[in-house]
């Protein structure tokens, strides 16, 4: 086993044994510590497939702010905070499991029947991503770079409108 | 994969160093334990109440705002690493796509959404 194998393994059993700790967890505060970890493990497999920039932002978005907006959204719900042994279940849940074991079928069979190609000797390897992007953004993609700061005003005014009205 | 071997050698003195503190702690210090020793406290002080409460709903603008700064240090990122290799023009840019969300802040800042609760 190479050295990245190993890597990948440990990252994989992370990712998955977390995923199992999350939805296997009684509380919801618990469920999303868990999902911290599996947040984690996908960035070491984004960094793994040389994906880093995406590694990076997975690290800081998804760890650092969507973590923290779930685990406020957690404490500032009275039912979840006031009972933290409230049932695992509603009645919802047959509906539900019969989606998940659909999505899983159709995911099984979509990986089975992909066909994995290896990178070739002399494939080009994509070095410097956040460079080229950085040069995207302000040449090529300057609109949408700059349409994407109007959404985040958008978003931050929004927020407060809908959140200062009590 | 060269370049993360420091990562990842990074990685493993970072899960190690913590380690040695709190295994250390728990070979040398002493144990005299008493209720009052292992009382539950907050901050210094006794705690009042439950500990799974309901906090109060005007933290999650908090959240929100910095959600959204974050994703904007997401976009300052790239610019900032090619910054060496772009023109004056990109600075421009930059401070437009900055001075967008500066509105923003101020909108917060007026609307009373920064101060404390």
């Amino acid at each position: 086993m190479t050295a990245e194998q190993f890597v990948f393994v440990v990252a994989a059993l992370i990712t998955l044994g977390s995923a199992v700790g999350m939805v296997t967890s009684r509380s919801v505060f618990v469920g999303a510590l868990w999902m911290i970890a599996v947040f984690g493990g996908v960035a070491a497999l984004f960094i793994l497939v040389g994906a880093g920039f995406l590694g990076i932002v997975q690290i800081l978005i998804y760890i650092g702010a969507i973590a923290v907006l779930i685990l406020f959204a957690i404490m500032l719900t009275p039912r979840v905070m006031g009972d933290p042994n409230a049932p695992r279940y509603n009645r919802q849940w047959p509906l539900v499991a019969v989606m998940t074991t659909g999505l899983a079928a159709v995911l099984t069979v979509l990986v089975l029947r992909t066909d994995w190609p290896l990178a070739q000797e002399g494939t080009p390897v994509i070095t410097g991503f956040a460079v080229e992007l950085g040069k995207g953004f302000m040449t090529t993609y300057i609109l949408p770079f700059e349409v994407a700061s109007v959404l985040l005003l958008v978003a931050l005014i929004g927020a407060i409108v809908i959140a200062r009205e009590e | 994969m060269k370049p993360y071997a420091v990562i990842g050698a990074f990685f493993v003195v970072g899960l190690i160093l913590p380690l040695v503190t709190v295994i250390g702690a728990t070979l040398l210090s002493p144990r005299k334990p008493n209720p009052i020793k292992g009382d539950i406290y907050e901050c210094g002080l006794k705690t009042v109440g439950e500990t799974w409460v309901q906090f109060k709903i005007q933290y999650y603008i908090y959240a929100l705002i910095f959600v959204i700064f974050d994703i904007e240090v997401v976009f300052l990122y790239p610019w900032a690493v090619a910054y060496n290799r772009l023109e004056l023009f990109a600075l421009v840019e930059m401070l437009i796509f900055a001075g967008i969300l500066l509105a923003g802040l101020l909108y917060a800042w007026r609307k009373g959404a920064l101060s404390w609760v």
